[in-house]
């Protein structure tokens, strides 16, 4: 297998050491690493032009400015956005998803409407979701998720009568389904809705592109695609972001203020009320400059080879059971070990110096259709090798010799 | 830390083969809680004749931690006033969160959890079955 191991040395924390083991990150679902040019990017940041943007007119603050902006040209790009006018940034995936649920759900969703959401939904793209609906009073819908950890789309036209907005993710983040996005995208705005897809667990994996899968809405995390925490995205076509109200008042997002009325800035300052994440967004810039100076569709190519040799491999250790088998899938594994509980997996892994999540992955309602209310989770990303798949099913026979049969 | 040093053979003998596991039909007090980080549930039963625990059982789905922890936890308060279960349950408290370092007879076994004390995570497996006998202990058996 042609590897992309050459990456590895860009990351100085793949060199750490666990319970004096070499250190097999296999959370990156949870959250990818750093490559040195991101870490550098903070550094130089704060070490010689920290400043606020956009309101300065002294040299350091063009400079933090032009970097902040230059960061958001760079996502544009990465998703293939029409304008970096789309392109807000805010903390996190979460955020994002939060940020449509004020400011479009709470203008243009009412008593009478449905909002259509999956069973493979991260609680992310849930909770926002019922929260404002509990305020308004419209009806959450759900697409079933099917055994396999596919979704079930054979009535989706009759699943989105009335519906004004849907939201699905791109790719799950407990059984690594790559949803059939455009499909459903075409369906969804012949049913008239607005189309909302959380990019979490793709923009590492796979190459983005918002305008070939049509949607309205696309939200990603930073601290998920090598850059820093504290920084996310949500992508929003501009007619729709002109039209939303804004999300939080404050400094930034304003064009004017008197005592009694304030004009509303442009998109995206509009919705980037207050000081931003300077640093997190231009350090963003420089995770996408790392990620496509590899290449994405390398990324992806690899992505889907480490895949197929880590289901092979842990489909060989007796009492592994891993979750869905959904033909287009990216590299998140959560599987059951029969008779040994996901925490104590976790925990025993961990002591061979494997990273592994346990639970139910913020995706409860999926582990209960799938009847798995908890599992072990792994994840790779590009710079996991195939030595490290063998490590974790080495581990696996290891932690079996010690648990013997426990009652379930 | 080793995979043995976390999961003692104690604690997989009573992980194994709990004690005290079942439901308990005459039983005067029940509590049920959930861990919500893994969605582990405990369902603990006590039988309680003038103030003493004439009879205890537990069931539900939980790792090997939580397992063993409620499995000795019913072994070690079996028999015993509710006063005195009551000082077992702080004693326990201190001995998990680190402010103790030596454990009374009747928890000894419990020694066994020394190494899931630097595992804060875990630590909230081992303590479910007690903050789910705290429960009852606070309120008035029916």
């Amino acid at each position: 297998m042609r590897d992309l191991r050459e990456y590895r040395r860009d990351f100085p924390i793949l060199q750490a050491t666990v319970h004096d083991k070499p250190l097999i990150y296999l959370d990156n679902a949870a959250t990818s690493q750093k490559p040195l040019p991101v870490l550098e990017t903070l550094d130089t940041y704060y070490r010689t032009y920290n400043a606020n943007v956009h309101r300065g007119l002294h040299a350091l603050s063009e400079r933090a400015t032009a970097a902040y902006e230059a960061a958001r040209r760079k996502v544009a790009a990465f998703i293939n956005a029409p304008q970096p006018q789309g392109v807000i940034f805010t903390r996190n995936t979460t955020e994002s998803i939060n940020l449509v649920a004020q400011a479009w759900g709470r203008k243009f969703l009412t008593a009478g409407d449905v909002v259509l959401l999956t069973e493979m939904e991260h609680h992310s793209n849930i909770v926002p979701w019922q929260l404002l609906s509990q305020q308004i009073g419209f009806q959450i819908r759900y697409l079933v998720v099917r055994e396999d950890g596919t979704l079930d789309l054979s009535n989706l036209d009759r699943m989105l009568d009335g519906v004004k907005l849907m939201g699905l993710t791109h790719i799950s983040n407990v059984v690594g389904t790559i949803n059939p996005i455009a499909q459903i995208v075409d369906a969804a705005h012949r049913a008239g809705a607005v189309v909302l897809i959380d990019g979490a667990q793709a923009t590492l994996h796979i190459p983005v592109d918002v305008q070939a899968l049509k949607c309205d809405f696309y939200a990603f995390s930073g601290h998920k695609t090598c850059g820093p925490t504290g920084i996310g995205v949500l992508w929003g076509r501009v007619d729709l972001l002109e039209a939303m109200d804004p999300f939080l008042g404050g400094g930034e997002m304003i064009e004017s203020v008197t005592l009694e009325k304030t004009t509303y800035a442009p998109p995206p300052n509009k919705f980037e009320a207050g000081t931003p994440a300077i640093a997190e967004a231009i350090a963003l810039g420089a995770a996408i400059d790392y990620l496509t100076g590899i290449g994405m569709e390398r990324i992806a190519e690899y992505d889907e080879m480490l895949s197929s040799y880590a289901l092979e491999r842990l489909g060989s250790v007796p009492g592994v059971r891993v979750l869905g088998s959904a033909p287009q899938r990216s590299s998140a594994f959560a599987f059951t070990v029969e008779g040994i509980h996901p925490h104590d997996l976790s925990s025993l892994l961990d002591t061979h110096g494997v990273a592994v999540r346990a639970g139910h992955h913020c995706a409860q309602p999926l582990g209960r259709r799938l009847g798995v209310p908890a599992s072990a989770r792994a994840s790779t990303a590009f710079y996991n090798i195939p030595e490290e798949i063998d490590a974790l099913v080495d581990a696996l026979h290891e932690v079996k010799k010690v648990f013997g049969y426990v009652r379930p | 830390m080793s995979a043995r040093d976390l999961y003692q053979e104690l604690i997989l003998d009573h992980a194994r083969s709990p004690q005290n596991f079942g439901a308990l039909e005459q039983a005067t007090a029940h509590s049920h809680r959930e861990n919500i980080s893994c969605g582990d549930t405990i369902d603990l039963y006590l039988l309680v004749e003038h103030d003493r625990i004439v009879d205890v059982r537990f069931e539900g789905q939980g790792c090997a931690l939580s397992t063993a922890s409620a499995s000795m936890m019913t072994e070690a308060i079996k028999g015993k006033s509710l006063s005195e279960v009551q000082q077992l349950t702080d004693h326990f408290r201190t001995y998990i969160s680190g402010e103790a370092d030596t454990l009374d007879e009747a928890l000894e076994d419990f020694e066994a959890f020394q190494g899931v004390r630097q595992l804060p995570a875990r630590v909230k497996c081992v303590t479910l079955p007690w903050v789910t006998l705290a429960d009852l202990l606070t309120q008035k058996p029916d």
